[in-house]
């Protein structure tokens, strides 16, 4: 219990001293989970508008796979970037294995079926609805794709939302991919994995106080952005 | 009247899973006035409606409009039993059909106030769609139906979930837009509105066209026992 107070201790001190060290791994989490998260997004929201929207002769293949790379264990997919970038492997000549790069792709790896399959939830439920009136005005493939997407733009930060916090909360892959390097590609999860490996409870437990109000904090953020919950507004 | 006119339908059926749901249907139609479908619940009107506009199977025969397939699609329009609102405000929903065009915002949105304006929605502009009460979702569907200036425009039981009021509100505006020239194909079982709109009466029985002619006709002298039945207000089965 003394080691809960004390972490409750270090997270204020950290955090109302403005440390150095905190800043700077706080945002290398903030940077490598929010460009994943763009770049999935990018990826995720059009293939699951294709998913609700085409009939073609694999989908109900493609979907049932997309939900069980969901339960992606974050640690082969570590190990799978790992060794597609390491030196030997057939990306080794970009030089990026240990770089903030690396961890955005095996991140945008994980994440991708999360927010897809997600998306594609609520992009089918929309699509019944909109079925006959879409089809009967003879709308292309592509606006319906932008319909649904434009209309389902909130049950889609949803799904953005769980990409975050399956990303920003995630160890194994970027403790791979990343080396847990200091200065370079320490983050806040893999800096709470050594100071508890280190014995530092406190440390980590500290850090752990901060990677939750700051995943809190970013929920609050987008979701007061897209004023989700001001009445309902559909 | 218009070019799109006249449709000829020759033995067209449609059929799901080895059922005939209506057909085979034989029909001249002219574009003008109000051709309005009758007959009892399951008897194909829906069916026969989305097989004209072109959303059905096609499992038989053949639909010619005189215009190519292309044009004669943009040509029409199609208001649903339960309209369908898009997750955006009333003046949104009215303006989609010119904004899936590539009609610039601005025009889209004048015109899309121009028929809130003339469906009695001039109030609600930016009230979400789905907020709207039923008979004002049916008039918004009405408006945006419109609003691409269809050649003809199906009505599939327009009516069928609206009270007295609302109705004659509808009707009122079909009657508007049948002035202006519009060529309207309604379906319905109430024989009342049928009375109320109709030019030309198409009564369907199983799938099949039983009778038809001119409204007036019909309703002074129906030729079959099942449309006499059915004028009656018998069940008919």
């Amino acid at each position: 219990m003394s080691d809960l107070w004390g972490g409750l201790g270090q997270a204020f001190w950290l955090i109302v001293t403005f440390d150095a060290g905190l800043l700077e791994i706080t945002l290398r989490s903030l940077q490598v989970t929010l460009t994943a998260l763009v770049i999935a997004s990018f990826i995720a929201f059009p293939l699951a508008a294709i998913l609700a929207v085409r009939r073609f002769r694999w989908r109900r293949g493609v979907i049932a796979v997309l939900n069980a790379l969901m339960g992606l264990p974050p640690v082969v997919v570590g190990l799978f970037v790992y060794v597609l970038l390491s030196r030997s492997g057939p990306f080794g000549v970009f030089g990026l294995l240990f770089t903030p790069t690396a961890m955005i792709i095996a991140q945008v790896i994980i994440i991708v079926p999360l927010i897809a399959s997600i998306a594609h939830q609520s992009l089918r439920e929309l699509w019944t609805d909109y079925h006959d009136l879409l089809i009967s005005m003879n709308v292309s493939q592509s606006q319906k794709m932008r319909t649904l997407l434009w209309d389902a733009r909130r049950a889609l930060l949803t799904a953005a939302l769980a990409g975050f916090g399956r990303g920003i909360g995630e160890v194994g892959a970027i403790m791979i991919v990343g080396g847990n390097i200091d200065q370079v590609t320490r983050v806040l999860t893999t800096a709470i994995a050594l100071e508890t490996g280190r014995g530092d409870f406190a440390l980590a437990l500290g850090l752990g106080f901060v990677l939750i109000a700051l995943a809190i904090a970013i929920n609050i953020a987008m979701h007061a952005l897209s004023r989700t919950e001001v009445e309902g507004r559909w | 009247m218009s070019a799109l006119f006249p449709l000829t339908v020759r033995a067209a059926k449609t059929a799901r899973r080895g059922t005939v749901l209506v057909g085979p249907v034989d029909l001249e139609m002219s574009g003008e006035g109000t051709t309005v479908v009758v007959g009892p619940n399951g008897s194909g009107k829906t069916s026969l409606l989305t097989l004209l506009h072109g959303t059905n199977r096609l499992t038989a025969g053949e639909i010619t409009w005189s215009l190519p397939m292309e044009d004669a699609r943009a040509a029409q329009a199609f208001v649903f039993q339960r309209p369908v609102m898009l997750r955006r405000s009333v003046i949104d929903n009215i303006a989609y059909p010119l904004h899936v065009q590539g009609v610039s915002r601005k025009q889209a949105r004048a015109q899309a106030r121009d028929w809130a304006n003339r469906v009695g929605l001039g109030a609600f502009l930016a009230r979400p769609a789905r907020s709207l009460s039923g008979g004002e979702q049916q008039k918004l569907a009405l408006a945006r139906a419109m609003i691409g200036a269809p050649k003809v425009l199906f009505l599939d039981e327009p009516c069928a979930a609206l009270d007295g009021r609302a109705t004659r509100e509808i009707e009122a505006i079909l009657t508007e837009i049948r002035a202006a020239g519009t060529k309207l194909i309604l379906s319905t079982h109430d024989l009342g509105q049928a009375r109320r709109l109709a030019d030309d009466i198409i009564f369907l029985l199983h799938g099949k066209v039983h009778e038809q002619g001119t409204a007036k006709g019909f309703f002074a002298g129906p030729q079959t026992p099942e449309a006499q039945a059915f004028l009656r207000g018998d069940i008919v089965e």
